[in-house]
Formats: C-alpha cells, sequence, structure tokens
C-alpha cells in the first residue's frame, strides 16, 4: 500500500513536468471534441436552419405550356428562373452544378391536361447531392400539391366528392421530444467524451512502463525489495488520476460549448448543463481504471516509446466499436447491453442527454463490469509484471 | 556477502550460464570479468533476484535471494548495466523516490542523501533536474540511488561504460572508499585495466563457466604470464579470446 502511493505520487508528479503529458492529457485530449463538435454541430444546425426559412429556388422551362402550374408555384412562394431548356441541355446543367434543379414543362403538357390525362413534367436533379436532392424534394412535393389540387377541381366538377379518393387520413404523431430530437443530433459526442478519457492516460500509461524500459531506469526498479503488484498499480492509478482530469475538462468544455450551438433554433433543446456534467462525469467514471489498466497492459509489452504509441492509438479507437456496431444494427437499448463497456457509457449518456428515465439496474451493471474487467486488466498486467521477460 | 551456489540458466536451447559458484566477501571488491557475451550480466541478474535460476542459488549476507526476496534486497543495493534516471526530477528526487520504496523515512531519506552528496561529490547539480546531466554524473546519481538504503553489499554491472577517463578514476575512488567501509562490491566489467587496477579477487568468465576465482596476482602467476590480460587470455584460450 505505501509502495503504491509512492509509486502514485512519484508518476504524478514527474507528469506533471512533462509537457508532452501535459498537452495531451489537459488540453488536446479533452478539448479536441468540444471544440470539433460545437464547430461541426452549430455549422449543421445553421446550415438546415436557412434551408427551412429560405424560398425554394427554381428553374423552369417550358412555362408557357402550364400557366397554372406557374401560378400555383408562384403563390406557394416558390422564386422562379424561366428559361428555355432541352432535356439534355438540362440533365448537363445540372450535372455542373450550375443550377441545383430544373423543371421541365414539355410541349405535350398541355393536350394531355386539357384531355385529363396525366401531363408529364420533368424534375431533373442530382441525387447524389445533398444539398440539391433537399431542393428536389421540396419540389416534389409543391408539384405533388399542385397534382392533388387539380384531381380534387375535377372530381368536384364532374359532381364527385373528393373526399372518396382520401380512403385513409394519416396523422403524423411525432412524440420526439426537443431534447430527443437533440439526441439523435448529438449522439457521437458522446464518442469524444470518451476519447478523452483514454487520450488523458495515454502519454502516462506509455511513460510508466515503454518509458521506463526506454531510459533504462526499469531494471533497477525491479531490483528493489517492493512487490511488483504495488508498482503496476501505483502506476495504474497515476494514470487514472490524469484521465479523470481530462474528463473533467472535457465535460467542462462541452457545457461551455453548449451556451453557443443554437439547438433551440430547431426546437430542440440540450440538457447539457452543469448538472448533466455531473452525472456524465459519474456514468464515465467506471470507465477510467478500465481505460487506464487497458493501455497500461497494452504498452508494457512494448519496448519503446514509439511502439507504445502506435500500439495504443489503435487502443483509442476500441471504444468506437460497441458504439459503431449498436448504431450499425440499430440496436434498441436493452439492460443486457449494459454490460458492455463503453457502449453502456454511451447509452447512458444518451438517455441522459434525452431526458428519459434512468433505471438503476444499468448504471449499476454499467459500472460494475467496467470496474470488474478493470481489475482483470489490472491483475494481467501486474502478472506480467512479474515475469522474466519485463526485463527485455 | 554475496554468494553463488552453482547457478545454471538457460534461454531456449543457449546455456548462458552453467555451474556457477564463487563468493564475493565482505572488505573486498571481487570483479566478474569476462568478454562479451559471456553471461556476466545474466549471472548478476540472477544474483540480483530478477532473473531465476534455472537450478542453483544466490545468498547475500546468507539470505536466499529467490527465497525472501525483499530481505535478501534490504541488504544489496544494485547498479544495473542500464542506470537509467527519471529526467523530469531532479538528482534528489530520483535518490528519494528510491529511498522511499526500500522503506526509508523521509528524515533517513534526507539523511542519507546529504551523506551521498558529499561522498560522492553530488552538491553541484543535487537539486537540479536529471535532464542534460552528463553521463558520468548520471551514474553517480545511479550510485547514490543504489546506495540510499546504506547496503552492506554492492552489485554493479559494467559501472564504467560509457565514462571518460576522469570519471572512471572518480568511480575507482569511490568504491576504494566504500571498500574500506567494510562493504562487499561485486562489480563486472569486460575492460583489463579496470579489474587489475581495483580488485581484490578476480573471477573469470567464460561461455557461461567460471574459468578462474582467484586473487590477480595469483592467477598471473598460475598462467606464467607478465601481464593480466595475458594471463586472462591464457584462461580463456585462445579461441574465446577472439571472439
Amino acid at each position: 500500500m505505501r509502495t503504491l502511493v509512492i509509486v502514485f505520487v512519484k508518476e504524478f508528479l514527474e507528469n506533471l513536468r512533462d509537457r508532452r503529458t501535459l498537452f495531451s492529457a489537459l488540453l488536446f485530449g479533452p478539448l479536441f471534441g468540444p471544440v470539433l463538435f460545437g464547430a461541426v454541430v452549430s455549422r449543421m444546425l445553421n446550415q438546415s436552419v436557412i434551408e427551412a426559412d429560405e424560398p425554394l429556388r427554381l428553374t423552369v422551362s417550358g412555362a408557357d405550356h402550364a400557366p397554372g402550374l406557374i401560378r400555383y408555384l408562384e403563390s406557394q412562394g416558390a422564386k422562379l428562373d424561366f428559361t428555355t431548356l432541352s432535356e439534355s441541355a438540362a440533365r448537363s446543367a445540372v450535372r455542373s452544378g450550375q443550377t441545383p434543379v430544373v423543371v421541365i414543362v414539355p410541349l405535350e403538357f398541355a393536350p394531355r391536361f386539357r384531355a385529363a390525362l396525366p401531363a408529364p413534367v420533368l424534375l431533373v436533379a442530382d441525387s447524389a447531392d445533398s444539398q440539391t436532392r433537399k431542393v428536389a424534394g421540396r419540389a416534389r412535393q409543391l408539384l405533388s400539391g399542385y397534382g392533388s389540387a387539380i384531381a380534387q377541381r375535377r372530381l368536384e366538377i364532374r359532381g364527385v366528392s373528393p373526399l372518396l379518393v382520401v380512403p385513409v387520413a394519416i396523422n403524423d404523431i411525432d412524440v420526439a421530444t426537443p431534447a430527443g430530437r437533440a439526441g439523435a443530433v448529438l449522439g457521437f459526442m458522446t464518442y469524444f467524451v470518451l476519447f478523452a478519457v483514454l487520450m488523458g492516460g495515454l502519454y502516462l500509461a506509455i511513460d510508466s512502463t515503454a518509458g521506463e524500459r526506454e531510459r533504462g531506469s526499469l531494471e533497477a526498479l525491479l531490483s528493489l525489495p517492493v512487490a511488483r503488484g504495488s508498482l503496476v498499480g501505483g502506476k495504474i492509478l497515476a494514470t487514472c488520476a490524469y484521465m479523470s482530469a481530462s474528463l473533467a475538462i472535457s465535460l467542462m468544455a462541452f457545457v461551455v460549448v453548449f451556451r453557443f450551438v443554437p439547438l433551440e433554433r430547431l426546437g430542440m433543446s440540450a440538457n447539457l448543463g452543469v448538472a448533466t456534467a455531473i452525472e456524465f462525469f459519474a456514468i464515465c467514471m467506471p470507465f477510467v481504471p478500465l481505460g487506464a489498466a487497458l493501455m497500461t497492459l497494452v504498452a508494457s509489452f512494448t519496448r519503446s516509446y514509439r511502439e507504445a504509441q502506435t500500439y495504443l492509438t489503435t487502443v483509442l479507437l476500441v471504444p468506437t466499436l460497441p458504439i459503431a456496431f449498436a448504431s450499425i444494427y440499430s440496436l434498441k437499448t436493452q439492460s443486457s447491453m449494459m454490460w458492455i463497456p463503453s457502449l453502456s457509457q454511451h447509452l447512458l449518456m444518451t438517455s441522459v442527454l434525452k431526458d428519459e428515465p434512468i433505471a438503476m439496474w444499468d448504471v449499476v451493471s454499467s459500472a460494475g463490469s467496467s470496474l470488474g474487467i478493470a481489475i482483470v486488466l489490472g491483475l494481467l498486467t501486474a502478472r506480467h509484471w512479474r515475469r522474466e521477460t519485463m526485463l527485455g | 556477502m554475496i554468494e553463488a551456489d552453482a547457478l545454471c540458466k538457460r534461454f531456449g536451447s543457449i546455456e548462458a550460464v552453467t555451474q556457477v559458484s564463487f563468493t564475493a566477501r565482505d572488505g573486498e571488491i571481487t570483479g566478474l570479468l569476462g568478454p562479451n557475451g559471456a553471461g556476466k550480466s545474466t549471472c548478476l541478474r540472477m544474483m540480483y533476484g530478477v532473473l531465476a535460476a534455472d537450478t542453483g542459488s544466490a545468498r547475500i549476507d546468507g539470505i536466499d535471494i529467490r527465497g525472501e526476496t525483499s530481505a535478501a534486497r534490504a541488504h544489496l543495493g544494485v547498479l544495473p548495466h542500464a542506470a537509467g534516471l527519471y529526467n523530469h526530477l531532479t538528482a534528489r528526487e530520483n535518490i528519494a523516490y528510491f529511498g522511499a520504496l526500500q522503506g526509508l523515512t523521509r528524515d533517513q531519506t534526507r539523511e542519507r542523501t546529504t551523506a551521498l552528496a558529499q561522498s560522492l561529490g553530488l552538491e553541484g547539480f543535487i537539486d537540479r533536474r536529471v535532464k542534460g546531466f552528463s553521463q558520468g554524473q548520471r551514474i553517480k546519481v545511479a550510485l547514490a540511488r543504489a546506495l540510499v538504503h546504506d547496503p552492506e553489499n554492492l552489485i554493479l554491472d559494467e559501472p564504467t561504460n560509457g565514462l571518460d577517463v576522469m570519471a572512471i578514476r572518480n568511480l575507482r575512488d569511490l568504491l576504494r572508499d566504500l571498500r574500506t567501509q567494510g562493504r562487499c562490491i561485486l562489480f563486472s566489467s569486460h575492460v583489463m585495466q579496470e579489474v587489475a587496477a581495483l580488485c581484490d579477487r578476480v573471477v573469470i568468465i567464460g561461455r557461461g563457466r567460471v574459468l578462474a576465482d582467484d586473487t590477480p596476482q595469483a592467477i598471473r602467476e598460475r598462467s606464467g604470464a607478465e601481464t593480466l590480460e595475458e594471463a586472462f587470455l591464457a584462461v580463456l584460450g585462445e579461441p574465446e579470446g577472439l571472439r
């Protein structure tokens, strides 16, 4: 126990003097996520808000063939540019990005319309481009709105109730709360939180193992009359301390960033105040020793800083795997998932963001499994340190 | 006193150390002499207990190093082949860290550090960070670190490696001082002059076996050679010497 404290204090202080450790643990690691997240999300939100408010701009060719349609589109607030383009000219104009969407009213529109036959309208768009896809969607909606208005008129003239062709009335009831909608957008912030946790301990895990070997202090350390388990314990604990600091800084940064992200403009509210940040901290704390033990174990097998860095960068990606797996297969949250570290922290944090109730048992199993695995990894590390091969 | 008793160690199919037995006595400097790859480091590592002997044993003041590792190590200071320091700590903090891990109190560590700083000549740089120290300064700090708990026995693995002439002379004087204090010093080297200048007793190792174990003078006389160097080559046999 005494050994453990001595090693902890020394590793903690030594790394406090190491600029590389400080930079990655207290600056780059914790701030990378919030800054990137804030920039990306506010750009995303601004864009979708702008799109909804802006009038639809359409390029129309052959407007003379359908004066009624044109009047309807203008009455719905669409801004129209009139040109005369052949179909192939319209195709190349859209493909080259000159105009996002072209509506072509062909010559046969008028006679077919008069004869009450389906009258063709061509909508030229590029579905591979997400921006023009949205414009095309709005154009399609307007055009079919015109279609159903005409259909109703025709039925009325013939003395048929237009209600006959509406056998089913669909009413969408969206139960998504504003916080829930935000949760979908904010889903990927949880990974940044876990990333900050791991980055916080990355260099300390390397320095206290591979670094010890590279600078040649390991053998002297191993020749001391102390239990190797205590050495490993102190090193893992020091790594935990830096990881917790990184986690705390990262969460504080998220709280600040969320003040500036205009989520309200989308009718969303993001629940990330100080209270939520504290809940996040509690949810992620059991992940800290797990990450520390994992990184220390992996780094213990390496011979140099460089080699350790290579392997640990891979470890940084490990927590994404369960999260990615669950979202690719759109797995519904189940209590059994709470046994999987990183995924369980992700799900719990998402629930908090969405303002959903959280089962106590889920919190307990998330923390329990993470801590359990942390202990196993810690014991494996200690066992490796007791081996002769540790000398290298 | 440091004793090796029929130590054997294999790495895979390679027999690194075979039946090595010798004794390093208190108040004497014992040199473990051998060409590169002869098994000196492996021997020493078994004696300070970071490697387990396949058969045989090593004792520090009569305590078995593998049986009661902690008790035996309390009587032993070690300066391994790679005696790296923590660059972000000062020399004093480096020494204090090992003092604490040896179980000394803060006061004991402070006292010992002051004493060692004086006897090893660390005063000029003891409170500077180790980063940027010369090799000679580093060895001195590492030696102070190995001696912080005032051990009766000291094992040094090629301590003069990378030192300049002045630093080597300095280290020799230090080791002689430690001998005068009645300590048992065992060090390895592949440099003849080193051993000839310093040792009361020489153990020559070649291909993992003890080839000679006596005073430098006796070894020289027995082989009929003029110098210890010639005696060394004679003891090793020609091919071994050229290896």
